[in-house]
C-alpha cells in the first residue's frame, strides 16, 4: 500500500495576493476556484492578471470555475525545496474543464498513482487567516 | 548583399576563474576580479583599453573599480543576450573594446533548501513546493507522455555530458566517472522523472570575455572567434506561472519549443542550418532539455529527440557532440548565470582548437544557448572561425 498524499502544514511560504489577484485568493477562502473571462473576446485569462491575455482588453470579469478537470503533467518531488516542505509531494498542472491551467498539488491519493489525463477535482485547506490553498484530489 | 550586423566584431579573449563546490575566502566580486584579470591576461590588454562593460548590475562597479570611464555599459543579464548587447555596442559603433564578466560566490549557504536563484516566490507557485527541478519535470514529464521519450534516453543524455566533465582537470566534478546511463538511474530521485545525476549540480564561479572590433582582432594573440548569429526568445518570467509545453498565444508558437525561432533567426543571420554545426554547447540544466532542444532547432522531428540522441550521436566523435566541458552538471554551476556564459566560452575554446579534452576536431561552426522550457526562455548563438 503506497503512501496517501497530503496537503503541507502550516509554516510553508504563503502566497501574498496582488490588487488584481485578491479576488482570487477571496473566492479560495469560500471554496470556489475563480477565474477571469474577458467580456470583449470570451477567452479565459489564468494566472489572474490586469488585462486579456488573448485580446489585452481590460473588461475582465470573474466567474467560478467547476473545480473539475485532469492532469496535464506531473511530477513527484522527493527533494523538498525547502525544509519546510514535506515530501514526497505531487505537483501537478490541471487542465480545468474551462479550459485553464492551475499549478497546485495533488493530496488524497496514493503517490505512485498520478498519470497525465486523470480526472481531479479541487480542494480547499486552509493554511493561515488570509490564505486557503486550492488544491486537487483524484475524481471518486 | 547587406553586410552582416556582426561583420566588424570578434571575440578575442576568455577566461574562467577557478571553479569549486565552494570557493573559501571569496565572494561575487573577488571571483569575478579573478576572472577579469585571467581574461585581461588571455589578450594582453589593460583596463584601458576597454571602453565597454557588460556585467549586469556589476557594469558601474566594475568601471569605477578599473578607472576606465567614460565607458558603455549593460545591465542586461549576464549570458547570451549580455553578448549579443555588447557585439551590437561594437557594430555600432557605441564602443571598440567591451568586457564581458560574471561570478558568484557566497550566495548558496542554506543547502537544506534548493539554491536561492531557483525558487523565486510567485504567489501561483510559492506554496507548492516548486524549484527549478519541478519546473523542468512538468516540461520532460508531458513530453514523455507525448512522444515515449524514456528515462534511459534522458540517462543517456546525462552520463554524456558527466563524462566530458569527468575527464576535464578544470571540471569541479573532474575525476568522478565514467558514468553509464545506469549509474544516472540509480541514483536518488529528486523529482520525477529527474534522478539526482540527472540535474545541474550548484557550485561557485566566474568568467569573462572581451569583445572588439575585426580591425583590432588583428593585433592580438588569439584567434578571433566571430558571431554568426544570435536572439532570444521568451514566453514569460522563470518560475512564476504554471511551465506548461504548450503554453502559447495568438500566434501558436509554444513554450515547450522556447528557442526554435532565436535559432530560425540565428541560422538565417549566418546562412546556415543545423547540418553546418560541429559542436553543440548547449545548455544542460537537466537532462531532457538537450532532448528537447535538438528538436527546438530542426536537428531532428518533434517527438524523434529522444531517440536522435542514441547510438553515440552527441558523444566524443559523434556527429553533434554536446556540452563538451561537462556543462552544468559536471564542469560548473555558479549561479544565476555565470554558468550560461561559460557554454559561449567553451564554444570558442571549440573554435580556437584550444580544448585540452574533448577537442572536436577543426571545429568551424559551434551552436551555443542558454535557459529551458521550464524556465520559459531560451537564447542562442552560432559562432564561427570565419568572418560572417
Amino acid at each position: 500500500m503506497s503512501e496517501i498524499l497530503q496537503p503541507q502544514s502550516p509554516g510553508i511560504p504563503l502566497p501574498v495576493p496582488t490588487i488584481y489577484s485578491q479576488p482570487y485568493w477571496d473566492g479560495c477562502q469560500v471554496g470556489e476556484l475563480r477565474f477571469q473571462r474577458c467580456q470583449d473576446c470570451g477567452a479565459i485569462t489564468m494566472d489572474p492578471a490586469p488585462a486579456c491575455s488573448a485580446c489585452f482588453s481590460e473588461n475582465l470579469e470573474w466567474e467560478v470555475s467547476t473545480g473539475l478537470g485532469e492532469v496535464y503533467s506531473w511530477t513527484t518531488v522527493w527533494r523538498p525545496q525547502t525544509p519546510a516542505f514535506t515530501v514526497p509531494y505531487v505537483a501537478v498542472i490541471v487542465t480545468l474543464d474551462e479550459g485553464f491551467w492551475l499549478l497546485a498539488n495533488l493530496v488524497n491519493c496514493p503517490v505512485d498513482a498520478v498519470y497525465v489525463g486523470m480526472r481531479v477535482q479541487t480542494t480547499f485547506v486552509e493554511l493561515s487567516e488570509e490564505i486557503t490553498l486550492p488544491y486537487f484530489e483524484p475524481v471518486d | 548583399m547587406a553586410k552582416h550586423p556582426f561583420h566588424d566584431v570578434a571575440i578575442v579573449g576568455i577566461a574562467n576563474s577557478e571553479q569549486a563546490r565552494v570557493l573559501e575566502g571569496h565572494d561575487s566580486t573577488t571571483i569575478t576580479f579573478q576572472a577579469v584579470h585571467r581574461v585581461l591576461a588571455d589578450t594582453g590588454l589593460t583596463p584601458q583599453d576597454i571602453d565597454g562593460v557588460a556585467a549586469g548590475p556589476f557594469s558601474g562597479p566594475l568601471t569605477y573599480y578599473m578607472r576606465n570611464g567614460p565607458a558603455w555599459r549593460s545591465h542586461m543579464a549576464p549570458s547570451i543576450p549580455i553578448i549579443l548587447d555588447a557585439a551590437s555596442a561594437i557594430a555600432t559603433g557605441q564602443c571598440h573594446t567591451v568586457l564581458v564578466a560574471h561570478g558568484s560566490a557566497g550566495i548558496y549557504t542554506e543547502r537544506a533548501s534548493t539554491a536561492p536563484w531557483t525558487r523565486p516566490a510567485n504567489e501561483f507557485v510559492v506554496a507548492y513546493g516548486m524549484f527549478t527541478a519541478a519546473e523542468f519535470a512538468l516540461i520532460a514529464q508531458r513530453h514523455m507522455h507525448m512522444h515515449g521519450t524514456t528515462h534511459e534516453q534522458l540517462a543517456t543524455v546525462a552520463a554524456t555530458i558527466r563524462n566530458n566533465g569527468h575527464a576535464h582537470p578544470e571540471a569541479v566534478y573532474h575525476g568522478r566517472g565514467p558514468f553509464t546511463p545506469d549509474d544516472i538511474l540509480a541514483s536518488r530521485m529528486v523529482s520525477d522523472p529527474f534522478h539526482l545525476l540527472d540535474c545541474a549540480m550548484t557550485s561557485e564561479g566566474a568568467c569573462a570575455l572581451i569583445l572588439t572590433t575585426r580591425e583590432r582582432a588583428q593585433d592580438l594573440p588569439n584567434k578571433p572567434v566571430y558571431i554568426l548569429g544570435g536572439a532570444c526568445d521568451s514566453f514569460g518570467p522563470s518560475y512564476q506561472h504554471p511551465p506548461a509545453w504548450d503554453l502559447a498565444g495568438p500566434s501558436g508558437r509554444n513554450n515547450g519549443y522556447t528557442g526554435r525561432w532565436a535559432a530560425q533567426k540565428s541560422f538565417a543571420m549566418g546562412e546556415l542550418g543545423p547540418t553546418d554545426v560541429d559542436v553543440c554547447e548547449f545548455y544542460d540544466p537537466f537532462s531532457f532539455e538537450i532532448i528537447r532542444q535538438f528538436e527546438a532547432y530542426g536537428f531532428c522531428e518533434e517527438g524523434e529527440g529522444g531517440d536522435f540522441i542514441m547510438d553515440g550521436r552527441i558523444g566524443p566523435g559523434g556527429q553533434f557532440p554536446v556540452t563538451t566541458d561537462g556543462g552544468t552538471m559536471s564542469f560548473s554551476h555558479g549561479g544565476a548565470a555565470v554558468q550560461q556564459l561559460q557554454r559561449v566560452i567553451r564554444g570558442v575554446e571549440q573554435l580556437r582548437g584550444t580544448c585540452v579534452t574533448s577537442q572536436v576536431p577543426d571545429a568551424q561552426v559551434a551552436m551555443c544557448s542558454n535557459g529551458g522550457a521550464g524556465a520559459l526562455f531560451t537564447d542562442v548563438m552560432l559562432l564561427g572561425t570565419e568572418t560572417p
